[in-house]
């Protein structure tokens, strides 16, 4: 019955603006008086030590300008497309290495959770960045709670495959699904979080809503959207970019002004907002966040393993 | 009339500089919309894209004359030299929007990306191929010149092209369609070049001269 009145909806049948602004309206005037409770659209996050105090990029910017393939690769196609994404309802499958692997529900993953509002440098391997006011939780937290077993040494990532709705899928741009991983230390290094909104609000889907990865030290295409699996491992995953360029996209990934992509220099970045005349910044190591992470690597060579 | 006869028609009432005047706008119209909001979050990639995508489209354009004739019998050889002097002021835009908007005139940082990394020494050997083409497009260095050299001169345009075209391809990542697109045709138009009109012409009468030199309007 559902699906047959659900076959037969029509344009006409979609909410007018209007009419959802003025609903809007009336929960934020009765969230005001007291009376809605829970029914508004922002979320409860707590302030984090960890934030910048750099000026984040306008809600528009940020929203209006990605890279998410999964929608074509034009940076104003996730914006035009995401909308036909179905984010409710939404499971993360959490296996592997695991002590408690199974299918988890979004809202038992955030059952319990405390959100926290952390405002980081957002550097693409493009040579772009932003400063993006997320809203999410570490990933350490979770893989604590399902229990990582010693052996597990790589977390890898997969983000959903749904080709009718997602209109890159339909062309062989990538190889989906859309792979991420990181080594376990830092998978459970406090800045690594789980994001499930930006701005205060819930995440928009052009940006990975409704639940997605934020690694502020890596180039951006680490940080994988809409996640549908986790899985804890012993072998370095593959990566959808490695795979795709091995010489042009290392497994770490980490920015490194040092380390040029073959293609173009890593050295500078220009930061999106500063409209026409802002020029370019020196990259940091490790996107600024080098106090924190730069550890994790020590002994390490970056220039090899980039 | 065919539709051939009828390009001719309106080619004949269309003056060329028409095509000075129609080129001019969009640049205008993109620093002005740049400046004021209009182009989104990233104005200057916006700016650097759009003048690069219509230089290529500018050279193919231009390339599209001679075949034009020699094989459809469409006569726009006197739009060549408009086209292609604003196909050559478009690279030198879209130049200028990558050093300035883009590198921000890091001059270090800009002249080590001109020779390390190959995407854009490619776009750089294009915009040097096309200097004399474009210093010479008038009709004193044509007399000068003399019609044979000129026209070999003139040929630089076929390296410049293809260059312009793998420099679109070597710049974007993963593997969109559109800068193979336009590779493609910059393949085809070149290899027409090979071809002898005979070939193709399937007995249009038009065309079967070699293409005189650029018309002096």
């Amino acid at each position: 019955m559902a699906r047959r009145i659900m076959r037969d909806l029509k344009w006409c049948d979609v909410t007018p603006k209007a009419d959802f602004l003025t609903r809007r309206q009336l929960l934020a005037g009765a969230a005001a008086l007291g009376l809605a409770g829970p029914a508004t659209a922002k979320l409860s996050y707590v302030q984090s030590k960890f934030s910048t105090d750099e000026k984040p990029n306008a809600f528009e910017d940020i929203t209006t300008y990605n890279n998410f393939y999964e929608f074509g690769t034009d940076k104003g196609d996730p914006a035009a497309h995401a909308s036909a994404l179905t984010i409710d309802p939404w499971s993360v499958k959490i296996d592997g290495m695991v002590e408690k692997p199974g299918d988890y529900d979004l809202a038992d993953i955030l059952a319990g959770v405390t959100l926290e509002e952390r405002i980081y440098r957002f550097r693409c391997v493009e040579a772009w960045s932003m400063v993006v006011p997320w809203i999410g939780f570490p990933l350490g937290d979770l893989l604590a709670r399902v229990g990582v077993q010693p052996s597990a040494k790589y977390v890898a990532f997969e983000t959903i495959v749904r080709p009718e709705e997602m209109p890159g899928q339909r062309r062989g741009i990538l190889e989906w699904p859309y792979r991420e991983g990181l080594r376990m230390d830092e998978a459970m290094h406090p800045l690594t979080i789980l994001a499930t909104g930006l701005y205060g609000e819930a995440m928009p889907k052009q940006n990975g809503a409704p639940i997605r990865l934020v690694v502020p030290w890596k180039y951006g295409f680490k940080s994988i959207k809409s996640v549908v699996r986790i899985t804890l491992t012993d072998s370095q995953p593959k990566t959808t970019w490695n795979m795709l360029q091995p010489r042009e996209y290392g497994f770490y990934s980490n920015v490194n002004p040092e380390v040029d992509h073959p293609r173009w220099s890593q050295a500078t970045e220009r930061r999106i907002g500063e409209g026409l005349f802002g020029g370019r910044h020196p990259t940091l190591k490790f996107n600024g966040y080098g106090d924190l992470v730069a550890s994790l690597y020590a002994g390490q060579d970056l220039a090899k393993d980039y | 009339m065919s539709l051939a006869g009828a390009v001719n028609h309106v080619a004949r009432r269309v003056p060329a500089w028409t095509i000075y005047v129609a080129g001019t706008t969009p640049p205008v119209w993109l620093l002005w919309a740049g400046a004021s909001g209009g182009l989104g979050a990233d104005p200057v990639k916006a700016i650097e894209r759009t003048l690069g995508l219509w230089a290529l489209k500018l050279i193919v354009a231009g390339l599209c004359i001679t075949p034009l004739r020699r094989f459809a019998g469409v006569n726009l050889v006197k739009y060549r030299r408009a086209v292609g002097l604003l196909a050559f002021s478009y690279v030198v835009l879209h130049f200028l929007a990558w050093l300035v908007l883009d590198m921000g005139m890091l001059w270090a940082q800009a002249l080590g990306d001109i020779v390390k990394r190959p995407y854009v020494t490619v776009g750089m050997v294009a915009l040097v191929l096309l200097i004399p083409l474009a210093a010479t497009s008038n009709d004193w260095s044509l007399r000068a010149l003399g019609t044979a050299r000129w026209r070999w001169l003139h040929r630089l345009v076929y390296p410049a092209a293809l260059l312009g075209a793998i420099h679109f391809v070597w710049l974007v990542k993963a593997w969109p369609l559109e800068p193979f697109v336009y590779l493609g045709i910059v393949i085809v138009l070149l290899a027409l070049r090979a071809v002898s009109p005979g070939v193709l012409r399937a007995g249009n009468e038009k065309g079967a001269n070699p293409p005189p030199p650029l018309a002096s309007s």
